[in-house]
């Protein structure tokens, strides 16, 4: 399969996909192990919280970003991961039975000045809803290989 | 420690505790949800920049978030049994400037700390706004993780 590089992602391309059902069982796994407030945990007690009743951790909803990044372009990319996230903003509860999917907006690209065989590209990520409204938002750089010399362009 | 967002100083320092990342936990949290080769296995990690497996970047946060959570939960139960009364549990509009300057290899074991780094009053007279800046550091030393996170704590009622 082609990969696709650095040389792949141009500034201003907008594209969207992933299709994740968020369902109360998966709010509380996540939130049992590694977020255990009652908003997150119990329908009951949630009710009585700020978030008036279940809703995924914003750490969860992260996470099934990633997910979807890798799922839809990651895993056939030559990335070599990211340095860190420069914000993330949790517009919206995600709440059980919400279907998630992401919306991939391409900011910059340039080559990486310490490590040529590299390149630097910018996103940001938006993570809709069925209603098509953002629930998060997330920037940051992904560092890709440069494609090898003699490799025709993917896609 | 302390509770409500007044008790909250600029500069005020906390340990969080620490975690031992293992091999299962790294894989066990890559398959879910950050299913990359190097998360996933030994010999993907040796195929990457990487040299070896490494914990995802949202598994370092995601421990973060628990050790936060259980510390204020043991604070939160110290006060109640000296029957003083809790604040409500705040949420976070989101984080900024998260670092991941090393990478977690499996057996690394990471301690987390947090500082407050501003306090502010809100347009909601309940809750005020804490930005504190929280580290992982490994156990040679080297800081694998950072960022500033941003809570809402509610205010004593005046």
């Amino acid at each position: 399969m082609d990969l696709l590089y650095f040389e792949d992602f141009t500034p201003g391309e907008i594209v969207q996909y992933g299709d994740i059902e968020v369902t109360g069982g998966r709010i509380k796994a996540f939130a049992e192990q590694f977020d255990p407030q009652p908003f997150h945990l119990d329908e009951t007690a949630a009710r009585d919280t700020m978030a008036g009743g279940l809703i995924a951790s914003g750490w969860h909803t992260a996470g099934m970003l990633m997910r979807m990044n890798c799922d839809n372009f990651l895993n056939r990319s030559a990335a070599q991961g990211a340095p860190g996230i420069a914000e993330v903003n949790w517009l919206k509860p995600v709440r059980p039975g919400d279907r998630l999917s992401v919306r991939r907006t391409t900011v910059s690209a340039r080559p990486s000045a310490s490590r040529p065989e590299l390149g630097i590209v910018d996103f940001t990520f938006e993570v809709l809803n069925q209603l098509g409204e953002a629930t998060m938002t997330q920037k940051n750089v992904i560092l890709f290989s440069r494609r090898p010399a003699g490799e025709g362009a993917a896609r | 420690m302390s509770l409500f967002y007044e008790d909250q100083r600029i500069g005020d320092t906390k340990a969080l505790g620490a975690h031992t990342f293992t091999r299962e936990g790294i894989i066990a949290f890559a398959v879910l949800y950050d299913p990359q080769p190097f998360h996933l296995s030994e010999e993907g990690g040796k195929a990457s920049i990487y040299g070896s497996l490494i914990a995802s970047g949202w598994h370092t946060a995601s421990i973060c978030m628990r050790l936060m959570i259980d510390g204020r939960d043991r604070a939160r139960a110290a006060r109640a049994a000296l029957g003083e009364v809790l604040p409500q549990l705040g949420v976070s509009p989101g984080f900024r400037d998260m670092r991941w300057p090393a990478p977690v290899r499996a057996g690394d074991t990471i301690a987390y700390s947090s500082r407050v780094e501003t306090v502010r009053e809100t347009k909601r007279p309940q809750w005020g706004l804490v930005t504190a800046r929280n580290i992982g550091v490994n156990q040679h030393g080297a800081e694998v993780f950072a960022f500033t996170s941003i809570v809402l704590w509610e205010r004593r009622a005046g």
